[in-house]
Order: C-alpha cells, then structure tokens, then sequence
C-alpha cells in the first residue's frame, strides 16, 4: 500500500465507515457498497483536491470512479 | 390492457366505494394495514408467492414468501409487545432497507402502534428531533446505526428500548439496548391484531419546512384505500408483474408504494440494498425480470449521464411500465427513457402530506413530456391565485396547486403541531406549497415551490434546520441556506456563511464546515459549496433576506429591496 492509498483508505474510515466493526481494504466497493453515497461523494472529492492540490473535472467524478480507494488513488493520479 | 382502462371513463361517478369493495371493507369494520399486506394475500390463497426479493452488498439475497411476511411480522410484532409496547405507541425504524425494515413495519401496524420510519443517513441531530417531537417509545435499528443513537441516549429518557437486529455479540449491550434476531426467533403462527379502525393512525414520516423544527405527518390506516387504488390504476401493477420501487422506506415513496401499495395488491416486489451505480441497477433488473419500475428523477438523470450505449449491454426487455416521483421530471429525461427503454418514465406528483398520489401520468394517457398529469380520479385539484385563493380559470396562468381536502390518505395533523397543520388550509383548498400552472387540456405544469424548502434529489431540506447546525461549527458567525441549481439533483444546498474573529475562510474549513453538517444532519443536508462573505443581506429589523441570495444563484430578478439594511 503506498502513502496515497494509506491516506485515502484512513481518510474514509474515519469519516463515512458507520460500523466500526466492518473492514475495509482499498478494494473495498464505496458507492455501489453504500459506504459514500452520492452526496456525500461530493466532500470525498474536495478532500482529494484540496489534499492534492487539483482540481478534477464534474465529469470525471463519477460513482465507478470513486468506488473504492484503489480507483480513487487512479484517478488522482490523472491530475497530480 | 391497462388496469386503470380509460381515464376518462374512470373519473365519471368515481367513488372511493370500489376501492373499498375490492379491499372487501366496510364503514366501521377493522382496517390493518398489516394484516392487509400479509394474511389477507394468504387468506386468498397465494400464501406461498414470493413477496420479497432482497438483494444486499455482494449478490446476498434473501426470499420472502407472503406466508412469511405474515410470520415474520407477526413475530416482530410480538416481540415488540412483549416489551410492552401498545397502540399508538411510537416505534422508529431505523435501518437500512434490509428486509427487517418492511417485515417490521408490518409488525409494528399489526399491534396498533405507529410506525416511525426515519432515514438511515440521518445523523445524530436530525434522529434526535424527530424522536424528541414524537417521543417516540422505542426504536429498531442496526449495530451500524445504533452509535448514533447512544450519542443522544441521554437526552431521551422516554425512549425505554433500543432494539438491535443484527447484535453480533462481540460488544457488550448498554442500557435500554435489547437483542432481536428474526432469524432465531420463534416465528408466531397465530397472533391477535390489534383491531385498528380507519381513524386509527399508522405512520408518522417527517417532512422539513421552510421554518421550525420538521413536522411529523400523521397519517392513518383508511391511507390504504388510496394507496391500494393508485398502485393498481397509476403504477398498473398487475398479478404477475415483479415491481421495482427505489425509494427508501424512510421516506414516504418507500412506505406508501415500497411497502403498503404493492403488498396489499399481492404483488411480488424486489429491493436492492446497495448504493447507486448504473450497472449494478441494471443488472438488477435484468436479474431479477422487473416488469414495473417506480424511481426518481435524480436517478434517472444520473442513468442519462451515464449514457445510452451503457442501457444496451443488458438485456431489460422484461419492463413495461416505468414511473418517477420526487421532484418534477424534465422532459429531456421522459424522451430519453422512451428512446432507450422503450417506454416513457411517467410521472407522478404527491407529497408526504397526501399520502397517496395526486396529479399523475397514467398508462393509456396521452404523454406531454415535462407535465405532472392529471388529477387522479376522486382527487378535485386546480391551481388558485396567489392573493385571492379562488381558482385561475385562465389555462396557462401560473398559481398554487391547491386539492379540496378529503381523499383517504390525507394527513390527519402534524404531531403536535395543529397550528401548521390549519395554516396549510385556506379557502377551503389544502395546498402543497408549490405552483403550477394548468393547460387548456387540463395537464399540470409545474412551475416551482412556493417557499425556501430545498428539493434535492427528490428529498426536502429545511434550509433553518442547515442554517441552525451551522451556527454550532465554531467557526460559524451567521448563516443563510439557499438551493443552488443542478444538473442531476434539481437542486443542492449552499451556505453563505461569515466566520467568526481568528478564523480564516479557505477549502481545508470549508471541508470541515461541509462534514460536520453531513455527520449531524444528514448527507442530503450538507452544502455542496459554501461561499464566504463578510456579511448577509438583511432587512432593517435584522431579519437574513434569503430570497435575495436565491435569486443570485438561480440568476434571476433580485425584486424589491428597499427594506434591505446595507448592501452586501
């Protein structure tokens, strides 16, 4: 696990996971899951921008793309 | 043939009478929802059809037949009284759509008390006022869920139970909890129902305003004959259909027509437990052969987005019949679903408040892309003027949607708040608190609301609810919650905030600002963008002018300000 995915992973943890029982890996599925739903999809990626210093296009935030850490880490990595 | 036949015929000499006969009720007699969406359907012999199709994370499914609806809801039921819950006694349910939901809520109806469905989403404030307004006795949750309710335990003393179905034994129970499991309790082949009347009330779901805490909405269990009526004439379900409704069951779409109007009908239903992604809905409908689809316009604009060529690689043949409720569905979405499904999304406009549906598309109708529909038979609507309350004449004039009061699943009262409840009465006309306008065919069209609520995504957002919990960030000074357009959610909420001395704006405290409402209200209610200004518009008597912001942000005419205090 690189720095990005220990970050994001840690990040929705402490921020969406309700059960604290449940695990989550950076496979994990976060919308389709209903861990993040679409609202709230919306700070996820002003956490990533403002983390990261980018900006990621409306369109290119979508639920596949954001649906679990692995994609996200992928999809950050377009901008950086 | 549809089941409604011809809307035109039907509205000649209607009378809620027929709906009465099919449900076999006479005045006076017993009505129970719960025993109507379960030992009725098995008392007509189809005790052995599938009821239930759950789907949760990973493919889990789960098979309710209708005689197991009827055990598990009698179980819970008495489970629930054996705790010493009685009529009218308020029991939240508190979960996701697992199946413990809608066998619950059957359960809870058949012992007379009223049931109290609160969106799993919400946070711990949002929980609190609903249950402090209801005092509510008991609530049935998840051990997801149940942190939030021990963040406000405390505060409760009249909530004697807190009931958890999914307790794994691995943390130890605190005060008030109890432990049901459905799957290792005894199941209750004979169980007394509680012998409600019409009258008798049955679900109190809360709905936010403009000001003031949420209202709970009271409604009772004579709702059935509308809700019975309308699934069979609008929603056409039919004897071997496999009916879809996405709605939650924490708001009033997901009880009305995801629990009370399908299974009183005898129809098979499916849920799906997971979040929102295009291909796992269409997967499901393919899987599963949804022949009647009931969603919302933010989901079917997120399909649109999603695109066409992605509907092609499933095979979806199996639905002939789609409808949407929530927020007005935008012709461009009523085109593309014909284009790609083969059939039109027809809407349907109602309210927590009616209980049932009001102005709606129905199969057979010609469609207007963009239009609410017509009145539902028995339903007397129109639109009146905004200063008079007499009814517009005129097609095409813009006015308030207003519906003579009177129809079976008409709120009885907000809980605990007569005083609102008779303010949404004048003339003689209940009105929803939107506009509309009436074209020369007699087709709604809707125009906007009516006051400062916020529809997102199809839910209603108290814009003083969101402007209270941020005036408890610390760094908040004053606050004011406008709806923002968009794309997919008709609307999202914003926040014009001024921040209090040693605090600086920027994105690393707008974030902050943006979760601690997502966490203490709920997901919906968080602004999707908070703008910093040094002050708020506001009149000479220091009241926040709202409508001035709204106006910037939908660009329009900002109107009168000559009782504005300063310019911003």
């Amino acid at each position: 696990m690189d720095e990005m995915q220990k970050m994001v992973l840690e990040y929705v943890i402490d921020e969406y996971l309700e059960d604290e029982d449940e695990e989550l890996t950076v496979d994990t599925p976060l919308i389709s899951g209903g861990i993040v739903d679409s609202f709230s999809m919306v700070s996820l990626k002003r956490f990533l921008e403002n983390k990261y210093n980018i900006s990621i296009p409306d369109d290119k935030a979508t639920p596949e793309a954001f649906d679990s850490v692995n994609k996200i880490c992928a999809l950050v990595k377009e901008f950086i | 043939m549809s089941n409604i036949g011809s809307y035109d015929e039907r509205i000649k000499d209607f009378s809620w009478a027929l709906s009465e006969k099919e449900l076999e009720y006479r005045d006076g007699d017993v009505i129970n929802i719960g025993w109507y969406c379960s030992d009725r359907i098995c008392q007509q012999g189809n005790g052995d059809k599938p009821a239930l199709i759950w789907e949760g994370l990973g493919g889990v499914e789960k098979r309710y037949t209708f005689n197991d609806v009827r055990l598990a809801s009698n179980t819970i039921g008495h489970f629930l009284r054996g705790l010493g819950i009685s009529a009218e006694d308020r029991v939240c349910l508190f979960m996701d759509k697992i199946p413990e939901l809608y066998l619950g809520f059957l359960g809870v109806l058949k012992i007379g008390a009223i049931a109290q469905p609160l969106f799993s989403a919400f946070g711990d404030e949002s929980l609190y006022v609903r249950l402090e307004n209801a005092r509510t006795k008991a609530i049935i949750t998840q051990r997801k869920h149940v942190g939030k309710v021990r963040k406000i335990v405390e505060k409760m003393p009249w909530l004697e139970h807190i009931i958890i179905v999914d307790h794994d034994g691995k943390k130890e129970l605190k005060e008030r909890e109890t432990v049901f499991s459905l799957e290792n309790a005894d199941p209750v082949e004979q169980f007394e129902i509680h012998p409600t009347t019409a009258e008798s009330p049955s679900v109190l779901h809360y709905t936010s305003g403009t000001t003031g805490q949420p209202k709970g909405v009271k409604h009772v269990h004579y709702s059935l004959i509308s809700q019975y009526l309308t699934a069979r004439w609008v929603l056409d379900l039919q004897d071997g259909d496999i009916y879809w409704c996405t709605a939650d069951p924490g708001w009033v779409t997901g009880t009305s027509y995801g629990i009370i109007g399908p299974w009183s009908l005898g129809i098979t239903q499916c849920v799906l437990d997971t979040g929102f992604s295009p291909d796992s809905w269409y997967k499901f409908i393919q899987k599963n052969r949804v022949t009647v689809w009931y969603s919302a316009p933010t989901a079917i604009r997120s399909l649109m987005k999603a695109g066409s060529e992605k509907v092609k690689e499933y095979d979806l043949s199996s639905l002939r019949h789609l409808a949407s409720v929530g927020e007005p569905l935008n012709a461009e979405a009523v085109i593309w679903s014909e284009k790609v499904f083969g059939r039109p999304f027809l809407d349907t406009y109602w309210q927590t408040e009616t209980g049932s549906m009001m102005l709606t598309n129905f199969p057979g109708m010609k469609v207007k892309p963009g239009s609410m529909g017509k009145p539902f038979p028995g339903i007397i609507a129109t639109v009146v003027d905004v200063d008079t309350f007499e009814p517009i004449a005129e097609p095409g004039k813009v006015g308030l949607i207003a519906f003579k009061p009177g129809w079976p699943a008409m709120m009885r009262t907000y809980w605990n708040n007569e005083e609102t409840y008779n303010s949404k009465f004048i003339n003689g006309w209940y009105l929803p608190g939107d506009r509309a306008h009436i074209d020369n065919e007699g087709y709604f069209w809707f125009t906007g609301r009516d006051d400062d609520v916020i529809n997102t995504g199809g839910h209603l957002v108290s814009p003083f609810e969101v402007e209270s919990a941020l005036l408890e960030h610390e760094a908040v000074a004053e606050s004011a919650v406008v709806a923002k357009p968009d794309e997919v959610n008709m609307e999202v909420v914003k926040a014009f905030v001024t921040l209090k001395p040693g605090f600086e704006p920027g994105p690393d405290l707008e974030l902050k600002i943006m979760n601690f409402i997502r966490k203490k209200l709920s997901p919906l209610a968080m602004p999707q963008e908070i703008e910093y200004v040094d002050n708020l518009p506001k009149t000479r008597s220091g009241k926040i002018m709202r409508r001035l912001l709204h106006a910037r942000e939908w660009g329009e005419e900002i109107g009168d300000t000559s009782t504005l205090e300063d310019d911003e």
